[in-house]
């Protein structure tokens, strides 16, 4: 079964990277611009794993990770959190949020597939 | 590869788009207007430049742009006032910016020294002292080292995560003092990991079945779990944990593998990893043998197995456990992620971006599909003309159809052409740096003031535009503006004012560039052109023929000749690249109040709406934009002038008459104009003319070609055009003809000394 993934950033740059990453690795990729644009691509595609960057326009991640686990029908998907960097503020917001897990940008396609294996069910 | 080099393409029009993103919101807090959507957009700006650049491997861009990404993180949480001293110095750092960007992509050269001073500036602001970010993370595991050894280890505190990727295999001495360790019959690769998860690992999407899972992973696992503090259904919290997990694990990966299985629900488990066998997990696992996926197909919450509750491991009783950060080891960690300090601040909701979806299609299927669409354009007009001489009645079916045709295909073509058009915006926003450097290079106090940045054009017509903006700028604050000094004294605000505005009008884009500089010297101006012989000394000028001096061409503001705006390129250069697109130029000034530089182009380079007119037996076209009016004029309105020249009096004025046929040589002699049909014209700088034409066909949408590009430019002609009948038509270039026919007797030299008076 291919697991769909959603990918929530602002930077072109980086969804296409992630594209690449994950296509490359056999997963169906669904993109969204911001957190807002995020809420409605989930509940088009109802992803098996979200992974989405923290500074956006509109909705941050930080809100639009709160917004998907407050929703009954998306609260178990996984979420991923990309980062520039391993701040520890920064990622312990992100899980106060709800993140399950989080990625530190660059990252490599090896390393992004296993965190979304090790989260997805 | 080619992937990613698409996506680097990619990148950098990103990195063109967010840069103009970062000098907008500069500038926009340079007016004050200081709001935290700005802030917060100018910080995303260089956050995503340094994200991209990081993916690419780009380190002195991602470097630089870490710096100022801190300083701008620093701004946006207020821990630094704003000043205006610092958006001048933010607005500098994203030139060096932009800087790195083009050197990252192999256009230019950074200049290193000025970037490390630049960042040395930047870092000065948020942080005189050291970074204490870099401390703290030097002292953090050090003090975990100490002491708490071989205690059982609850790993709550954030700081788990500095040490994921210590990969530090075996570490024998870490055992050697564990006085427990010895009853266990210590097998180096056998592990035991106790897991107690809370509920809040389960908000979080966490799973502990995919724990066991990524434990399988690492060897074979034997998991018991212990339900004891399972409470009855009445009482159970289904949102609530109550289980607890012991396995066994073999691996030769060590501890450190092991805790990484758990990076993502450090806080949210209390978890024990203690080398060898736990007694009570040994028992357990004969009771209760699983085998490494077996867990993962049930695993919620509440766990409806309940094996014999057994007791694991409580705390103090694990025979050896190891503190979470690795002990001063021998460092191995070799692949440490490369931890960024940089303070991380919530993140607002953000201005709202350009977000509506985009096709990204290659110009070239667009200019392809732009000639297709012009060819349709020819054929309709044939098939019209055909329709035409087979005498068809303007009523019948047939020609209804084709009026419908036509309206169609005029749709399409304006459909089309909407598809290239763009908002100036992608030049304008090139503008505020080059004002910032004319200035600072000529000492000159300059606030640049944009309008119409959304007046949109078709690409072909934008690209072209840069050169001569540039040109315009230049020289309106190297030339127009005064000295801060001579501003203060002549009462004006020593920071002058330029102002850049793209507005339609009458189908053509004009282009303004303002300054409230001290005008135009006439007298200065005047003798310049007379010195050298441009003009002859007793002629007599108004004064914006005086003022259009300037794009003579060997004319120029002699006396100093700036590296800014002189580079060797007079206006008469400019001048000529804009007509050559069509387009005209000119000026006007008002001495003490500044001048204005105005400069029209056609909207399209690719189609036009003119008048088919036959002249001497050649058809032409003349631009719809100039015609003002069509007369046939009465014998008592045409004035003889000069020993050639004729007028005609229009209402209350005289106009020049001139035949276009003598004009472009057709004939020698013209007719009475009586017997043809005049077109009064009007030049892009207002002046009129009257044109004397054979006769008139109509007024037809044409496609314009090139004729610089397919033979070469003609004078009084600015392109040609396919007629319905599959001839080549000339299209009139009208400004060109007056100049023709003006210089003709009276002036000297120059055609376009009186152009655009």
């Amino acid at each position: 079964m291919t697991r769909t993934v959603l990918t929530v950033d602002d930077s072109r740059t980086m969804r296409d990277m992630l594209r690449m990453a994950l296509a490359g690795a056999g997963f169906n990729v669904v993109e969204a611009v911001d957190g807002e644009h995020g809420l409605e691509v989930l509940a088009a595609h109802r992803p098996d794993v979200i992974i989405t960057d923290i500074n956006m326009p509109k909705l941050d991640g930080f809100g639009f990770i709160e917004a998907v686990r407050v929703d009954d029908d998306y609260r178990a998907i996984p979420i991923l959190v990309l980062t520039t960097e391993s701040d520890p503020s920064k990622k312990q917001r992100a899980r106060e949020a709800g993140a399950t897990g989080w990625i530190v940008k660059p990252f490599n396609p090896e390393k992004l597939v296993e965190a979304i294996r090790r989260v997805a069910a | 590869m080619d992937e990613l080099e698409a996506i680097k393409v990619t990148f950098f029009q990103e990195c063109e788009e967010l840069l103009a993103d970062l000098e907008g919101g500069l500038l926009t807090m340079q007016d004050g207007n200081e709001d935290s959507d700005t802030v917060n957009a100018v910080f995303r700006a260089v956050h995503s430049i340094k994200g991209g650049a990081g993916a690419f491997g780009l380190e002195p861009l991602v470097r630089f742009a870490h710096v100022f990404e801190t300083l701008l993180d620093a701004l946006r949480s207020n821990e630094i006032p704003s000043s205006p001293d610092l958006t001048a110095l933010l607005l500098r750092a994203s030139d060096v910016l932009a800087d790195h960007v083009n050197a990252a992509r192999g256009l230019g050269v950074v200049d290193m020294d000025a970037s490390a001073a630049m960042a040395a500036e930047l870092k000065a602001v948020t942080d005189p002292s050291a970074a204490p970010a870099v401390v703290a993370a030097l002292v953090a595991p050090v003090d975990d080292e100490m002491g708490i050894a071989f205690t059982p280890l609850v790993i709550g505190a954030d700081d788990g995560m500095d040490d994921d990727d210590m990969d530090f295999g075996f570490q024998p001495m870490t055992i050697s003092l564990d006085a427990q360790a010895e009853d266990a019959a210590v097998l180096d690769n056998v592990w035991t990991v106790s897991i107690r998860p809370k509920s809040d690992l389960y908000r979080k999407a966490n799973e502990t079945g995919l724990l066991l899972r990524e434990l399988a992973r690492l060897g074979p696992i034997q998991a018991t779990l212990d339900d004891s503090a399972l409470p009855t259904l009445e009482f159970l919290d289904a949102e609530a944990a109550y289980i607890t997990w012991s396995v066994r694990v073999e691996t030769d990966q060590g501890e450190e593998a092991i805790r990484e299985v758990f990076e993502f629900v450090d806080g949210d488990c209390e978890l024990e990893i203690t080398r060898g066998e736990s007694p009570v997990a040994d028992v357990l696992a004969s009771l209760l043998d699983i085998d490494a996926p077996a867990p993962i197909a049930e695993e919620p919450a509440f766990e409806p197995i309940a094996p014999e509750p057994v007791a694991v491991a409580p705390p103090g009783v694990a025979p050896a456990s190891v503190s979470a950060p690795p002990p001063a080891a021998p460092p191995v960690a070799a692949n440490a992620p490369a931890a960024a300090p940089s303070a991380a601040k919530p993140a607002q909701i953000d201005v709202p971006g350009p977000g509506q979806s985009v096709i990204r299609v290659d110009p070239e299927r667009i200019d392809h599909l732009i000639d297709l669409v012009g060819e349709l354009v020819i054929n309709q007009a044939m098939l019209a003309q055909r329709v035409g001489e087979y005498g068809i009645a303007p009523s019948s079916n047939l020609a209804m159809g084709l009026d419908e045709l036509e309206q169609l295909t005029r749709q399409i073509q304006d459909s089309v052409m909407a598809i290239r058009a763009q908002p100036v915006k992608s030049v304008f926003q090139r503008m505020p740096r080059l004002v910032r450097e004319v200035a600072n290079m000529t000492g000159k106090q300059a606030r640049l003031v944009m309008d119409g940045e959304n007046t949109e054009v078709d690409k072909t017509v934008i690209e072209r535009l840069a050169d001569p903006i540039t040109h315009m700028l230049r020289n309106a604050i190297d030339h127009g503006l005064e000295s801060p000094e001579e501003r203060k004294a002549a009462g004006k605000n020593p920071e002058g004012v330029v102002r850049l505005a793209a507005l339609h009008r009458s189908g053509r884009i004009v282009i303004e560039v303002q300054d409230d500089g001290k005008g135009i010297n006439r007298e200065r101006v005047l003798s310049i052109a007379v010195k050298k012989g441009l003009i002859s000394p007793d002629i007599t000028l108004t004064d914006e023929e005086i003022d259009n001096l300037i794009f003579l061409p060997g004319f120029s503001t002699a006396d100093k000749i700036s590296d800014v705006s002189g580079r060797g390129v007079g206006m008469d250069v400019v001048k000529r690249s804009v007509q050559a697109l069509g387009g005209r130029i000119s000026i006007t000034s008002r001495p003490g109040l500044g001048s204005t530089f105005t400069l029209s182009l056609p909207l399209t380079l690719a189609v036009l709406d003119g008048m088919v007119v036959d002249v001497a037996g050649e058809t032409l076209v003349i631009p719809l934009a100039c015609i003002v009016e069509s007369l046939r004029p009465k014998a008592e309105e045409i004035r003889p002038l000069g020993p050639t020249g004729s007028v005609l009096a229009v209402r209350d004025s005289f106009v020049p008459l001139i035949d276009v046929g003598l004009t472009l040589n057709y004939r020698s002699k013209s007719p009475s104009p009586t017997e043809g049909v005049v077109l009064l014209v009007e030049g892009e700088d207002g002046s009129r003319a009257a044109l004397v034409a054979d006769a008139i066909h109509g007024q037809r949408q044409v496609v314009i070609k090139s004729l610089e590009q397919n033979y070469q430019q003609v004078e009084g002609v600015a392109a040609a055009t396919i007629l319905g009948d599959g001839r080549v038509a000339l299209i009139l270039d009208v400004d060109a003809v007056i100049n023709l026919r003006r210089r003709s007797p009276p002036l000297p030299s120059d055609p376009t000394l009186i152009a655009a008076e």
